[in-house]
């Protein structure tokens, strides 16, 4: 996966990512409002397939999954961050939204630099620097779910439920 | 090598004898539970998933707690259509609006229990910590897997704790403790982690102060946060159900990723400063701080002790002027309970306003919204920019104590000087 970067600091919570002034509407009109409080011209800016960068504790707060859909919604590629809160996590995993920690990502990459992500590889590159970074895949016990595009899919492919051999 | 609360109970939950940090369980969950805020997302999932019928529907709760009564049209017919829901699938744990906050109504009815796992749709199930339950919130998706096949996979988790030795001072309370280790350890320290509350200072507290600590071990991250798993526990959970449970305690050579020790007897009143939970100062660094409104309540500061230290405080004295006054207790039990004791009365002749039970002013969807720029002292667990309303307004968060001396001046106060 190739893109720009958008980068956020540490600690963005799902208020922020999805404010609560659009509870209650699609996940479509939310992707409009993304990140609205901190970065207004975020969904002018933002073009689908390009990547949100983040530091520690990403969609960290409350445990609804309108932060994770929305995103996905608004086209977002990937979301490479330090770490995640587990909550926003699993509800990532559970869209099929692809989420990965990279420990020092924010160290080497900038607002606007074009970036590739190898989930297989597990590595993130700058490619307007060339730096590089190790991020964490997606653990093997859950990457069906993620594969088959999230939890609902999986169901319908598996209503015997999840299965960890 | 020794397991930990977390470990032991997901082991039990997954049908294995022993779970180690980082294992990737599939789990068979006791109990399930969405409010209205998360039942209408799930009932959505499930029509997608093409499930007719819920796995179990004696072990779902659900509980209409967060816009509650509705005032808005689309509420009120998302809550028709949650009321039809449980009436199909014959769940009859059904809490109506008033019933009280979720959290709450789970313990009251008996729905927790130690050595279980629950799930539900709200980050504060970590509460359930309290009563020894490894209780956890997952999304909307991960619910409606989990109501059409009780299942749901976790990490397990590594655990780290805090131990206290100690007695908490004057005026000084479990909030104020839980707000210094957010202030001092972040809101990072437990990320991916379990918590377990350990040592004197933590024996020694009552179960209302105990659920305060597991209820914002999210605000640090956790999955789960673990207080003691004593008689005060099971005393209370057996006087709410007959259900047989079988408590899980940590083994004494259980592996701990830290253990932090800490001193009560060392804490002041804190206060969180807008906008992270994590920006604790002393409540002498914000004293003055000039407030529209005063809250206590929520699933963290709802609790009868919550409301009896806010009466206390407030008993005599009228809430200044200029200042709003909001107080909510987290369930109806709770309400008559302060009733009878006479706190309802204290609060109404200072002048606070008591509401019914709804999680409202916390969440900015009800009673006790913020317009712009207003700043208000806030006994809950969050102060996220706009959580309560503008985003121009400030949230500042404290104990009961705090909050209701503050309210008695109009301004952030020490209470030990009222």
């Amino acid at each position: 996966m190739r893109g720009r970067a958008f980068v956020f600091g540490d600690e963005i919570n799902t208020d922020l990512i999805t404010p609560s002034d659009y509870f209650g509407e699609s996940f479509d009109v939310m992707a409009e409002h993304v990140f609205e409080p901190i970065r207004p011209e975020f969904t002018d800016e933002f073009e689908p397939g390009d990547i949100v960068v983040a530091g520690s504790h990403f969609g960290s707060g409350s445990s609804r999954e309108s932060a994770a859909a929305a995103l996905q919604a608004a086209g977002v590629g990937v979301v490479v961050a330090e770490s995640f809160s587990r909550i926003f996590y699993r509800n990532s995993i559970a869209w099929g939204l692809p989420v990965v920690s990279c420990p020092g990502v924010t160290d080497f990459v900038a607002d606007g630099d074009e970036i590739e992500v190898d989930l297989d590889e597990g590595r993130v590159r700058n490619c307007d620097t060339g730096e590089e970074g190790s991020c964490e895949s997606i653990p093997e016990e859950i990457q069906e779910v993620f594969e088959v595009g999230g939890l609902r899919e999986h169901y319908r492919r598996h209503p015997e439920g999840l299965k960890t051999d | 090598m020794g397991s930990t609360i977390a470990e032991k109970i997901l082991a039990d939950a997954a049908g294995v004898e022993t779970a180690e940090p980082g294992d990737h369980l599939v789990c068979d969950v006791d109990m399930a539970m969405s409010h209205d805020l998360g039942t209408e997302g799930v009932i959505g999932h499930l029509e997608e998933m093409g499930v007719e019928e819920v796995w179990d529907p004696s072990r779902i709760v659900c509980p209409m707690d967060h816009v509650a009564p509705s005032h808005t049209i689309e509420d009120a017919n998302q809550k028709s259509r949650i009321r039809e829901f449980v009436e199909e699938q014959g769940i009859e744990n059904f809490y109506e609006v008033g019933t009280g906050i979720c959290h709450e109504v789970l313990v009251e009815n008996g729905h927790v229990r130690p050595g279980e796992l629950l799930v539900g749709t709200d980050s504060h199930t970590t509460s359930h910590g309290a009563f020894g339950a490894a209780g956890t919130g997952i999304g909307h998706t991960d619910m409606a897997y989990v109501y059409a096949t009780g299942q749901t996979w976790f990490r397990v988790p590594e655990t780290i704790r805090f131990d206290v030795d100690g007695e908490f001072g004057d005026a000084v309370d479990a909030k104020d403790l839980i707000l210094h280790i957010a202030g001092t350890y972040g809101t990072d320290v437990a990320r991916y982690k379990a918590i377990e509350y350990t040592g004197p200072a933590i024996e020694r507290l009552s179960l209302d102060d105990r659920f305060v600590l597991s209820n914002m071990s999210i605000e640090l991250g956790a999955k789960f946060g673990f207080t003691p798993i004593d008689e005060k526990v099971t005393e209370y959970v057996d006087s709410r159900t007959d259900e047989p449970y079988t408590p899980r305690h940590a083994d004494p050579d259980a592996e701990y990723l830290e253990t932090y020790r800490l001193d009560a007897s060392d804490l002041q009143p804190k206060v969180a400063t807008p906008h992270k939970v994590a920006n604790v100062v002393d409540v002498d660094d914000v004293e003055g701080t000039e407030l529209d409104q005063v809250f206590v309540g929520s699933c963290t500061n709802g609790k009868y002790e919550d409301l009896l230290a806010a009466a206390e405080v407030l008993e005599g004295n009228e809430v200044a002027d200029g200042t709003r006054f909001i107080i909510t207790p987290a369930s109806r039990e709770i309400y008559s309970r302060a009733d009878e004791a006479g706190l309802v009365r204290v609060f109404n002749e200072a002048g606070a306003v008591v509401t019914n039970s709804t999680c409202g002013a916390c969440i900015g969807m009800g009673m006790g919204v913020l317009g712009d720029d207003e700043v208000c002292l806030a006994a809950q667990n969050r102060n996220f920019q706009g959580r309560m309303g503008s985003d121009s307004s400030d949230i500042y968060l404290s104990s009961p104590r705090t909050a209701a001396a503050s309210a008695i001046t109009g301004r952030i106060t020490d209470p030990r000087e009222v």
